[in-house]
């Protein structure tokens, strides 16, 4: 989850020759290399169990344990499907916003393209995924696997994309040209320019997508599909039983577990990855103090990690480099060169696209045939849970909103109140909202229209943060002077929210919803839709006739609802939120 | 083109270089008109201009950075498509890598042409040693000034020891006694034969700057850019500004500057029915400034008798002529200020607007703009035709946007908004866009 505010005061900026330890500190470096050597063989045995769990022979309902003991193993098997999509998600983002920004005939295709495909609810992935798993990998429980993992790279990997792709085009004139003036080679120009320049917005987009990855895990690691019940041994799956057989004490110890695990995550690998990321920052002059690390500057000293990059990695990418020196070309002074590869590829292209348009053709038709099998009737139904979704989302934006302005201005305005809460929002942001939905719905199942409440719960316990952190974010970038200026003048509280506060966090806060937004639709497949002590309980709405129809194998009912959720969510974005965005960035930026 | 120079063969070539984009309909926006320029050995030539006027386009298009219109440039009398110039760039905005230590920075360039890692790092050392910056080699550039800054983009683009060095207003981001500082050290590594380059080609719009460093100096006019007038510097180095001969030459090249070609003024009326594609007249190119800036000139002016020198006028407020120019531009082609040799004279119209209130100098400027600014007397004209009084500037950026880059129309549309809001010849809300015109 991102953080707005500022490391405290008594963290000083240390002076650039103290920051690189030359010597070694024995004692820190001698832990650490334990800590290493100690890992490796919990990593040996983590990926033995893992083997013989995914090389084993498919499992139909396998039985989930609900004892705690089994937790640990649980949560190893759950992180590592999600490293794994996370990795996938990375490798595919890097080559996909690579292409989309370096080929002009690709954007044209790609970047609309990714728009759609990040509307598409992860369950609407299942059944192709699921199926084509199935068959490839009959006889092995691998191919149940690597179709969780592909549900959750399908979750996870398009916002990546969409960073690397725009932090690509924005890199600075002048940087591009001394990357052309001294010759670098496309590896060179992605190893030093490209990939650096993209790195913070990798970060943050990648926190983003494993928190989303936890938030979707009981989806995707049990699912019904037809008359088929797949499950995963994993902490998702732990969850989804404990909440399916009201089991209260086995929920807790799961939803502890997983806050465990990503408590950890979070200190282990994201504090000292955006350390390490600070020196990333485009910025000309060194602003305040440094984001400092402790793991991080372990990790810098000598330890095993550093001699293996010395040794291994580091001559690799130097011997790669020169190989690409040796057949680099300068890409702007060899226009010939330029024109033949062009030429080479507009061939390419017309070889491939009459295959790929007989392909979207040949799709299309099977598409509407599929969609054909509908009646009216259902199209009108269809239409009416779209209405329902739509109103469920907005009002649990609203909601959110309508808290998280208060709350993030005052966090944002006073800097010993942001060190308070601070962490405790983030604690409580990093909780993915599925987790904790079982034990909320003990209580509201009960009531009357408790559903509906439950259902708008779960959006906004898993979107409401984005505001948040956004709306913090705006409040502390509002001007001192001004603040100043209000206070001169008297501002009553009405006024000072009115001409200063709304005003200063309105890019910010449209900046928050539209990701909200976002994320309420994909998260009304399991808000609206959910198995509770046995029963499945669904409020009417687009998220819930897609699992549904994903659940009982309804591929016509799934493809229709996917469809209209996609356009609904593509025209809202097209015609609310960019205009917003348009407002927010002439009229209400902020510029000195 | 100078005698002595005409003997030796020249490293880059320019022939008949130019630069338009076309347009949609079959015209073209000229950009650079057909230029010949040479570089020889054994010289530092300097590109001067006040801004914008497509000295930096020059510069891309010679280095093989930004692709030309029309024209070949030669590099050893081959044509450079084929060829791989070994040349540097000397970036304004220094376009370090910040991620990046100094050292690696430096060795960047070597990287990219395959040198092992041990020979990089000696050669990248050496020239970090020669511009001063040793022990600085492991830090990132966000941890350097300016200056020091500059230094490893010096560094970085002398390591590959290129034959042409070229520098775009290398030292204009930096303050004055740092420019200056680096200035010296440049020439020293180049009178002291330090560096194996053979010819440095720096872009300005310093005069001061140009006739210290270049024993070249080539004029630039505007829009579009075409050689004005050229100089050869004789004054051995290192050049002293307060000798006689030095300041009259600044004078000189002060005038050569002021006493650009103004572009034509549009014949006849600006009737509508006359912009047909195939008779196409160069519309007036309106200078970047704002009203108030022009009334603090003519003040300046008035308090000095009415009349002044501009460069001690530029000295005086310790302006560049970058900045200067635009505001006296404005002044003339408004009709209140004259230009004689270099002087500025105020006119009547001018004296009356720099003793007016408020209100009269509106009043005096809105008939000042009227009579002298065709676009803004057409922009008038349109609003008043229509029923509502109200058009969006979009009209008129279309109307713009054939006669300029799309960059320069918006800028150009955004000049004639700020005159005519301030001459209250019309109303502009920017958040619909739309224009309307101001009742009397």
């Amino acid at each position: 989850m991102p953080s707005p505010v500022p490391l405290p005061e008594h963290q000083l900026p240390v002076p650039p020759i103290l920051r690189r330890p030359a010597g070694t500190r024995w004692a820190w470096g001698f832990l650490i290399d334990i800590a290493v050597f100690v890992s490796v063989f919990a990593v040996i045995f983590g990926v033995y169990s893992i083997g013989r769990s995914w090389l084993g022979p498919v499992k139909v309902e396998a039985e989930i344990s609900q004892n705690p003991r089994s937790l640990p193993l649980y949560a190893l098997y759950s992180l590592v499907r999600i490293l794994v999509a996370y990795l996938l998600s990375l490798i595919f983002a890097l080559v996909y916003g690579y292409a989309a920004a370096k080929s002009r005939r690709a954007e044209i295709i790609l970047i609309p393209l990714l728009d759609i495909l990040q509307s598409i609810p992860v369950l609407s992935f299942l059944p192709p995924v699921m199926l084509a798993m199935v068959s490839l990998f009959p006889n092995r429980q691998l191919g149940v696997e690597i179709g969780s993992i592909v549900l959750i790279f399908t979750g996870q990997v398009w916002n990546i994309a969409f960073s690397f792709y725009s932090s690509l085009k924005t890199i600075p004139r002048d940087l591009r040209e001394a990357a052309i003036i001294y010759r670098f080679g496309r590896w060179q120009r992605f190893l030093e320019l490209d990939l650096p320049f993209s790195t913070i917005g990798l970060v943050w987009n990648s926190m983003m997508s494993v928190a989303g990855g936890w938030f979707f895990l009981m989806a995707c690691e049990m699912f019904v599909l037809g008359d088929k019940d797949f499950r995963l041994p994993g902490l998702g799956s732990f969850l989804q039983t404990a909440a399916s057989g009201g089991n209260t004490s086995a929920m807790l110890w799961g939803l502890v577990t997983m806050v465990a695990v990503i408590v950890l995550m979070d200190q282990l690998l994201w504090r000292p990855v955006i350390a390490w990321a600070d020196k990333f920052k485009f910025e000309q002059v060194e602003s305040g103090s440094g984001n400092q690390n402790s793991i991080l500057n372990f990790i810098r000293k000598e330890s095993y990690l550093i001699r293996a990059y010395r040794r291994l990695l580091h001559p690799l990418v130097e011997w790669i480099t020169a190989q690409f020196a040796k057949s680099a070309k300068r890409a702007a002074a060899s226009f010939s060169s330029s024109k033949i590869t062009q030429r080479r590829g507009s061939l390419l292209l017309w070889i491939l696209l009459p295959i790929a348009a007989s392909a979207v053709l040949y799709g299309t038709y099977r598409t509407v045939q599929e969609l054909a099998h509908l009646h009216t009737g259902d199209y009108l139904a269809l239409l009416g849970s779209a209405g329902y979704t739509f109103l469920r989302v907005n009002l649990s934006l609203i909601i959110g909103a309508l808290w998280t302005i208060p709350v993030g201005v005052a966090i944002g305005f006073s800097p010993r109140f942001a060190r308070l809460a601070q962490p405790l929002v983030q604690l409580a942001a990093s909780i993915p909202a599925t987790a904790l939905f079982p034990i909320i719905l003990v209580f509201l199942v009960q009531l009357r229209g408790g559903v509906e409440i439950a259902a708008m719960t779960l959006m906004l316990l898993g979107t409401q943060w984005y505001i948040l952190f956004n709306v913090i974010a705006g409040a502390m970038a509002i001007p001192t002077d001004l603040k100043e200026a209000a206070h001169i003048f008297r501002f009553g509280s009405f006024d000072r929210w009115r001409y200063l506060i709304l005003p200063g966090i309105f890019p910010y806060l449209i900046t928050g919803m539209v990701t909200a937004s976002g994320g309420a639709w994909n998260a009304s497949i399991v808000a609206e839709y959910f198995h509770f002590r046995g029963k499945i309980v669904e409020a009417p709405g687009l998220g819930s006739t897609i699992s549904r129809a994903s659940d009982a194998g309804h591929f016509d009912l799934l493809l229709a609802s996917t469809l209209i959720m996609a356009t609904v969510v593509v025209l809202v974005n097209r015609l609310i939120w960019r205009r917003l965005f348009r407002l927010a960035s002439t009229r209400f930026k902020l510029e000195t | 083109m100078s005698t002595t120079a005409a003997a030796v063969e020249p490293i880059i070539e320019a022939r008949q270089l130019e630069k338009f984009y076309p347009q949609p309909d079959g015209t073209r926006i000229q950009v650079i008109s057909p230029t010949d320029i040479a570089v020889y050995p054994g010289q530092i030539i300097a590109l001067l201009g006040p801004s914008g006027c497509g000295k930096s386009t020059m510069l891309r298009m010679l280095t093989g950075l930004s692709p030309t219109s029309g024209g070949t440039v030669y590099w050893h009398g081959k044509p450079v498509a084929g060829e791989d110039p070994n040349v540097s760039i000397v970036f304004q905005s220094f376009a370090l890598f910040p991620w990046l230590t100094v050292i690696e920075n430096v060795e960047a360039p070597l990287e990219a042409r395959g040198i092992p890692e041990f020979e990089r790092h000696k050669r990248a050392l050496r020239i970090i040693d020669s511009v001063g910056l040793d022990g600085f080699e492991s830090a990132y550039p966000k941890e350097l000034s300016g200056g020091m800054k500059q230094r490893v983009g010096v560094a970085r683009a002398l390591v590959v020891e290129p034959e042409v060095l070229f520098m775009d207003e290398p030292f204009s981001a930096l303050d004055v006694l740092t420019a200056e500082t680096l200035r010296g050290e440049l020439l020293d590594l180049w009178l002291e034969k330090k560096i194996p380059t053979r010819a440095i080609f720096i872009v300005t719009h310093n005069i001061e700057e140009a006739v210290v460093l270049a024993d070249r100096i080539i004029v630039l006019g505007r829009n579009p850019a075409h050689i004005h007038a050229e100089f050869n510097v004789d004054i051995p180095h290192y050049r002293d500004r307060k000798n006689p001969r030095f300041i009259e030459l600044v004078d000189l090249i002060y005038r050569a500057l002021t006493q650009q070609d103004h572009p034509e003024l549009p014949t006849g009326t600006t009737s509508q029915g006359q912009a047909s594609g195939a008779e196409r007249r160069t519309i007036l190119m309106l200078p970047h400034t704002r009203p108030g800036g022009m009334a603090g000139l003519l003040e300046i002016l008035v308090d000095q008798g009415g009349h002044a020198d501009l460069h001690a006028l530029a000295d005086e407020l310790s302006l560049e002529v970058d900045a200067l120019l635009p505001t006296v531009d404005t002044a003339v082609l408004l009709g209140m200020l004259k230009l004689e040799e270099g002087d500025a004279i105020i006119t009547p119209g001018g004296q009356a607007f720099a003793h007016g209130d408020i209100q009269e100098r509106k009043a005096i400027f809105r008939q000042a703009a009227l009579a002298n600014v065709p676009l803004l007397r057409q922009m008038e004209q349109s609003l008043k035709a229509k029923a509502n009084r109200t058009l969006p500037a979009e009209f008129f950026q279309d109307l713009l946007d054939e006669h300029f880059s799309e960059d320069e129309a918006r800028r150009q549309l955004e000049t004639a908004i700020q005159w005519g809001r301030y001459a209250e010849v019309f109303d502009y809300d920017a958040a619909s866009g739309k224009l309307t015109l101001t009742e009397a």
